[in-house]
């Protein structure tokens, strides 16, 4: 790994270079927020952001994707068959991610491209794609990263971390992939260690929140779903798929037909444990059918299921999104204490 | 990159309605490219997603036998959209199927064993595709009880296999219904927990019992098999869930930390106690 | 509204206390200094976790849909005249409920609060006339009035139209607030003009539907987009399948309406869904003269008929 220098004007002409091998996404400003997009020719991203309001997962997730093409016209050869949709991806970079975002890529990861099987979708967009951490200086109140093993200077999932500091960046080159992204931009100025572990120390300093998840291995996954906390812990949640679908790790989908004519799409598009359809069987039957039921499922599935599955931590990132965006408060730290504490 | 999603292409060779309230038929698929037959090796007790090109994919228990070649076959119950829709497709129709998906009853553990088979209703599927299997390597296993029962006679799935078997005396068949106006039948009356009781062999270390069937036969059976003496990791269930992926990727049919697609559909009741209660 | 907290609790807690209900709906303190969390109180003991400020902008008709309990609930004025639409539409029965009336001065909006200074949002005091947003470093004192939700600011129900008590005097109303300025403002839009404005308007949505959820109205067991057979949404993010999805729901809420904002509120990307609500809202008032939800036996005007309606919308 080696530390380099990227002066302001090195990285906007760097860009520039960039723009010829990689499709570029970054931070944009529409109205109050920012949103990850693909940038066009000499559109810089606005690294003046504390987080995009959606998490950046889309880039390589996208909310709707179609995975097959079929016809329905029983006069054309291969009427009714399968045919996978052309997913070519380009290689891309996405440019200031924060460090939370990227590390749900790893967990994402853990789901899609298992022993087992393999998400060619999501696998081949993932591999294509370069990302271009931005170190974070201002956490926000409801950033929990440093209790969740990571940290606002986290370097895992990327292939290169940018620290901001005056006139430019100091920037950490991790991986192979970040050495050919710094190399085709021309970016070759010694940098300075000691500069990111000062700004390190600093910015972890300001991460205030945590979340308790300590004793949750050692709970027993069947207590934890009867224990009585759940219908006031779900009281208020409206089941609408904001926190999924703002979430950086959340990762289920669902497969749609959708035909026009004769012609017609198999797709998928991103789903949420929160909807009571998720789980709706053809007889009727559903096996969550009240609504904390469903609140229960998400929360067990992020702090224990996952936890049990994979022995590596729970599923999140604590970049505090469904908090912000919940609209009615309803907080993951505070469940997850209850669970940590909880005795049957 | 295998892609997981794919489904083989099949040619609908055959359809059969198996019940008289005509809300069950078996589809007898055959796949167009010889090869994948092949690549599509399943056990029984395994599911596939029909992919019905349009309407979307089902999960649904394979009801042929891994020995029977040259096609594959489901018995599918009428309920949603895509199920209404297949009913009404016809022979030499094309659609895919995708898979084989899940585990299988644990055949490694039943070899060599005494093995009850109790289903009820259509849940005989995967069954239908044990015992198929189990006839034709009949030397692997010791006694074979079967028990199986509808409401009434022309509910029953497979029906003149089932006589077939019970003719052919190589397992000891014990078909029910719950009643039947039928002067002419010659089989029990009774629900399967109360034929359960008077027919199922005594339960030992050798003896596995595979259950299949609504919940209201699931949960009157259950105590039968308890005071039977069945340890629960003798008895073998098979679940059903909503499924999409079939895969344990898309993350909506689990149990606690396990895919009823992916870990199960196959679970020993000691094993189903262990996970939470949904 | 400073004040009411302490009120609140001691009703909530002679109710509990004299098995006049058996649970109370209200407000609790959150983790974020602009929300209120909607709770549900069974002990007189836990009463002491109610609040009310000016963050508490959830309809709370909405978490009263199909419930068999005797509930105390506590509404404002949008609310009450939801509760009323829910007593019409069956939802709930009134001798189900004590409805303890909240006479409202606006709530305020979270967006408005955040745009006022640079950092973030730490803290929030409603002094009755101002407001005092503090970030870690920075502090600003802002006029109540101009950090109001925009339904809030044009409210001309501020109290409730229907209760058992209220917790303070009813509040003054406002009067000739110029309702529809930006309706009509879409309005005079040309076709082309308007389909782009609902283009632009509707461009973030992300299908989460927090819109719908958190709206009092939409309680349907299966909502139009989830239905499946037959199958009338896609379920992508096209944006023609969006603009499906908002455009009905608006129709479905015509004459249901009572521009609570909830649904505003709860959007996550920031969406004024009640541009559309609101244009309903001005139709029926101007065809039928029709206020939703002021009382709970008069039947709004599209699932009714008088001799007298208007037809001129027949051509």
């Amino acid at each position: 790994m080696k530390v380099i220098k990227i002066d302001q004007k090195d990285w906007d002409e760097g860009l520039g270079k960039l723009y010829d091998e990689f499709r570029l996404f970054g931070p944009v400003k529409n109205g109050d927020i920012h949103q990850f997009q693909p940038l066009t020719k000499g559109e810089l991203p606005d690294l003046n952001f504390s987080n995009t309001r959606l998490s950046v997962k889309s880039a390589v997730y996208p909310q709707s994707q179609v995975m097959f093409e079929y016809n329905l016209d029983e006069k054309q050869e291969g009427h009714h068959i399968m045919k996978p949709a052309s997913f070519d991806y380009p290689a891309r970079a996405l440019l200031g991610v924060r460090p939370c975002d990227a590390a749900g890529f790893l967990i994402a990861k853990k789901n899609f491209d298992n022993p087992d099987y393999r998400d060619p979708y999501w696998c081949e967009s993932y591999e294509k794609t370069t990302l271009v951490g931005l170190a974070c200086d201002s956490p926000s109140t409801n950033c929990f990263c440093t209790s969740v093993e990571l940290g606002p200077y986290s370097e895992q999932g990327l292939d290169v971390l940018l620290v901001a500091v005056d006139g430019g960046f100091q920037a950490k080159v991790i991986t192979e992939k970040g050495e050919a992204l710094v190399t085709k931009a021309g970016w070759d100025k010694n940098g300075d260690e000691k500069v990111i572990e000062h700004q390190r120390e600093k910015a972890e300093k300001r991460v205030n929140s945590a979340i308790e998840t300590d004793k949750l291995a050692e709970k027993s996954s069947k207590d934890l779903f009867d224990a009585p906390f759940w219908e006031d812990m779900a009281f208020a949640c409206l089941n609408c798929g904001t926190c999924t679908y703002s979430c950086p790790t959340c990762w289920c989908f669902d497969i749609q037909d959708e035909n026009q004519e004769d012609q017609g799409i198999r797709m998928r598009n991103w789903d949420s444990c929160m909807s009571p359809l998720f789980t709706l069987e053809g007889s009727g039957h559903n096996p969550r059918p009240l609504k904390f039921h469903r609140v229960r499922q998400r929360f067990m599935h992020k702090l224990k299921y996952y936890l049990d599955k994979y022995e590596d931590g729970i599923m999140c990132v604590g970049c505090g999104r469904c908090i912000n965006l919940c609209p009615v408060n309803i907080d993951i730290r505070k469940i997850s204490s209850k669970m940590n504490n909880y005795q049957p | 990159m295998l892609n997981p999603y794919e489904p083989y292409p099949v040619r609908i060779d055959e359809i059969i309605t198996e019940t008289e309230d005509r809300v069950l038929k078996t589809f007898k698929f055959v796949f167009l490219n010889p090869e994948d037959e092949e690549k599509f090796s399943y056990k029984a007790g395994q599911f596939a997603e029909l992919s019905v090109t349009g309407q979307g994919e089902i999960p649904i228990g394979i009801a042929s036998s891994p020995t029977e070649k040259g096609f594959i076959k489901f018995t599918v119950n009428k309920t949603g959209k895509v199920t209404n829709y297949l009913h009404q497709m016809k022979e030499g129709d094309i659609m895919g199927v995708r898979g084989p998906l899940g585990n299988s009853y644990p055949w490694e553990t039943l070899e060599g064993k005494n093995v009850v088979i109790i289903g009820g209703g259509f849940a005989f599927t995967t069954l239908r595709s044990s015992i198929v299997h189990m006839l034709a390597n009949r030397d692997k296993f010791k006694e074979i009880h079967v028990i199986y029962g509808a409401r009434s006679p022309g509910l029953l799935l497979y029906r003149e296999e089932l006589m077939a078997w019970e003719a052919e005396g190589d397992i000891k068949m014990h078909i029910t219904v719950d009643a039947t106006d039928d002067p002419d039948w010659k089989y029990n009356v009774g629900f399967v927990p109360t034929i359960t009781e008077e027919k199922a062999p005594p339960a030992d270390d050798d003896t596995y019992a595979i259950v299949c069937g609504p919940p209201v036969m699931i949960r009157f059976t259950q105590p039968v098999l308890d005071n039977l003496g069945y340890a629960h990791d003798h008895i073998i269930n098979s679940l059903e869930k909503r499924m999409k992926c079939g895969i344990g990727i898309c993350g909506r049919c689990n149990i606690g930390d396990q895919f009823v697609c992916k870990d199960g559909p196959v679970f020993t009741l000691e094993q189903l106690n262990s996970m939470p209660g949904e | 509204m400073l004040g009411y907290a302490e009120k609140i609790k001691e009703i909530a807690k002679g109710l509990l206390k004299d098995e006049k209900v058996e649970m109370i709906i209200g407000f609790r303190e959150g983790s974020d200094p602009m929300k209120k969390e909607p709770c549900l109180i069974k002990n007189p003991e836990d009463v002491e976790s109610l609040v009310w400020d000016s963050t508490c902008c959830m309809n709370l008709a909405n978490y009263l849909t199909n419930r068999t309990e005797k509930i105390g609930v506590l509404a404002k004025g949008c609310d009450s005249r939801n509760i009323n639409t829910h007593i019409i539409e069956n939802k709930i029965g009134r001798e189900q409920l004590y409805i303890i009336g909240v006479p409202c001065t606006g709530m305020i909006d979270r967006i408005k609060v955040a745009g006022k200074i640079v950092e973030e949002v730490i803290e929030v005091t409603d002094n009755g006339e101002h407001v005092v947003i503090k970030g870690a470093k920075q502090e600003e004192t802002v006029e109540r009035r101009e950090l109001l939700q925009e339904n809030c600011r044009t409210c001309t129900h501020r109290n409730p139209v229907i209760y058992d008590e209220l917790v303070a005097d009813p509040v003054e109303e406002q009067k000739d607030v110029s309702k529809y300025e930006d309706v009509e403002r879409i309005e005079a839009m040309s076709g082309e003009e308007r389909w782009q404005y609902f283009d632009e308007l509707l461009s973030p949505c992300i299908r989460c539907y927090a819109c719908r959820n958190a709206c009092p109205l939409c309680y349907c067991p299966e909502c139009f987009v989830d239905e499946s057979r037959p199958q009338w949404v896609g379920k992508s993010n096209d944006s023609t399948d969006t603009k499906v999805f908002h455009l009905l729901r608006a129709f479905h809420c015509a004459g249901r309406c009572t521009d609570c904002g909830s649904c505003e509120q709860a959007c996550p990307m920031d969406i004024k869904v009640r541009m559309l609500t609101k244009k309903l809202n001005k139709d029926c008032f101007d065809m039928y003269g029709w206020e939703t939800g002021l009382t709970p036996d008069q039947r709004p005007p599209l699932d009714t008929f008088k001799p007298d309606d208007k037809e001129d919308f027949i051509k």
